[in-house]
């Protein structure tokens, strides 16, 4: 047992579940706001950035880490939901490609003003756990309390997440607004407050995945999260871009493929890992792997 | 009670309703009757603020409706089922009628119950998704949807299309029922005019966004012209 805990396979499985967690939250935060309203949120990684630097200015005032977490969550929700009204709002009914270039422009402001309040050098956030490898018989083994707790931390946003869309009063509003708004709105259901607050759980969910990577030993930068949004990205569309659940899958396979390219071939080529599972997925199955309906309606 | 007064409504040059103006009182049904493109659904849609008219006032009773979001229009009573139905195929039978309760003060529980024993195969069906209901079935949750919050006012649109006279003959029981026991008010949009003023206790007939008439049911039923004109009844 503990010589295969050891194994330099068992060291990629970890690693790469690490990295995949945080994928997989980046695409179940795009996943929500593009089931509520349909707008790919090309800035949803810069936001995040942002609300887990604001938790971090707190955290240097000496607050706690647990703060800090909850800091970022509710900044990064409050960003999400003034976005939606104020940026998003006036483009429901345009073309598709109004809210991306929006969004896109947004993530360039937002990348910018963190720069320049914050520099540019990389942050940490003193985390709770330690990053401590444990070891077997002599051994490391490539899972540190923290890495454990990255990974339940996350599990349990995504069931939290889950059973709020399946089993609340809420949740059925917000799928019923996002799948019919004009029947919803008949049944006096307020479709545009939630809209809203899809924003603000999207967003919510992203500061959770910034925030563990700003609690890893290689923290936050500025433009840190583009390529994690990349690989959140192209984990919500291997999923289908309307289920939670193919975005997770995604964001696990992505982090696993990137972590074993990286150990057997070169860390320099890991991020084709995502790449080729995508040009993979649209191959054998173009309308994601995780949607039932075939295609796309419009 | 829903009154209607010099209502216009144009989609950019094109005028769909122009000066119409009625009355549908409580607890009867008005018939809204008309060739395709007459303006009939155009007609349920401004008074459930969908679509905002360019000139005219809506009352229900007597608070205006215009201005009103669609939503708040719905919480005051007043439920439009649409034209195709508006079941929400991606979700199960009971989720819903579980939407269509929300925004009332109604017991879920009881409304449910309640819902089952009028109409029994979405009972049967209450777990099933709404993908896998025939259009009969559909039809009977939309209904049933609108009804489990126990609206004032009720906005049906073309509720007969595409269904087996049977089922069509069992919901028109139904809302009769209902007119007549809970002083529901009815405005029912139908191309079919002779099934339409056959329940209809009074009717408005519409053509190219004016009425042409209004009155009784019996009325504009016996009225020869009318039924030539405008609603392409065959006079034998």
């Amino acid at each position: 047992m503990s010589t295969f805990l050891t194994s330099t396979f068992m060291h990629n499985v970890f690693g790469g579940l690490a990295q995949g967690v945080v994928y997989s939250l980046v695409a179940l935060s795009l996943v929500i706001i593009w089931q509520s309203t349909h707008v790919l949120n090309f800035a949803q990684g810069a936001m995040a950035m942002f609300a887990t630097y604001i938790g971090m200015t707190e955290i240097d005032r000496g607050i706690g880490y647990w703060w800090c977490v909850i800091i970022s969550v509710a900044v990064g929700m409050a960003l999400g939901g003034v976005t939606e009204r104020v940026l998003i709002r006036p483009l429901y009914g345009k073309p598709e490609i109004n809210p991306i270039v929006v969004m896109v422009g947004f993530l360039g402001i937002i990348e910018a003003l963190a720069a320049a309040i914050w520099t540019s050098t990389t942050r940490n956030i003193a985390e709770p756990f330690s990053q401590i490898f444990y070891h077997a018989n002599g051994k490391l083994v490539y899972l540190s309390p923290f890495i454990i707790f990255q990974i339940i931390l996350a599990i349990a946003i995504m069931l939290a997440v889950a059973a709020l869309f399946r089993f609340t009063r809420l949740g059925l509003q917000l799928r019923a607004s996002a799948m019919a708004p004009e029947v919803s709105r008949l049944l006096g259901i307020r479709v545009s407050r939630m809209l809203t607050f899809g924003w603000m759980l999207s967003a919510g969910v992203g500061a959770i995945a910034a925030v563990i990577t700003a609690s890893a030993t290689f923290g936050l930068f500025p433009t840190d999260m583009d390529g994690i949004f990349v690989a959140g990205f192209i984990a919500a569309a291997v999923g289908g871009l309307e289920s939670p659940i193919g975005a997770v899958a995604g964001g696990l396979l992505i982090g696993l493929a990137e972590q074993f390219i990286l150990s057997y071939w070169s860390p320099n080529v890991a991020p084709l890992g995502g790449i080729i599972i995508l040009v993979v997925a649209l191959m054998i199955r173009p309308q994601g792997l995780f949607t039932k309906t075939a295609g796309r309606r419009v | 009670m829903i009154r209607v007064e010099g209502l216009s409504v144009n989609y950019g040059a094109v005028r769909a309703l122009r000066d119409v103006t009625f009355e549908a009182p409580t607890g009867q049904i008005t018939a809204v009757l008309g060739a395709n493109g007459a303006g009939k659904t155009t007609l349920l849609r401004t008074i459930s603020g969908l679509v905002a008219p360019k000139a005219g006032s809506i009352f229900l009773d007597e608070k205006a409706l215009v201005g009103v979001a669609t939503e708040n229009i719905a919480r005051m009573g007043v439920a439009h089922v649409p034209e195709g139905r508006g079941v929400i195929e991606e979700l199960t039978v009971e989720e819903n009628l579980r939407l269509g309760a929300m925004a009332s003060k109604v017991n879920l529980s009881e409304g449910l119950n309640e819902q089952y024993e009028r109409f029994s195969a979405l009972g049967e069906r209450r777990k099933k998704l709404c993908s896998t209901l025939s259009g009969g079935e559909r039809q009977m949750l939309a209904m049933s949807r609108a009804l489990i919050a126990k609206p004032r006012v009720l906005l049906l649109d073309e509720p007969s299309l595409g269904l087996a006279p049977q089922i069509t003959a069992q919901l028109m029981r139904v809302i009769r029922d209902l007119c007549e026991n809970e002083h529901l008010t009815v405005i029912l949009v139908e191309q079919n005019a002779k099934s339409a003023l056959r329940i209809a206790h009074r009717a408005v007939v519409l053509h190219l966004g004016s009425a042409v008439a209004s009155g009784d049911a019996a009325e504009v039923a016996a009225n020869d012209d009318l039924r030539r004109y405008y609603l392409g009844v065959v006079v034998e």
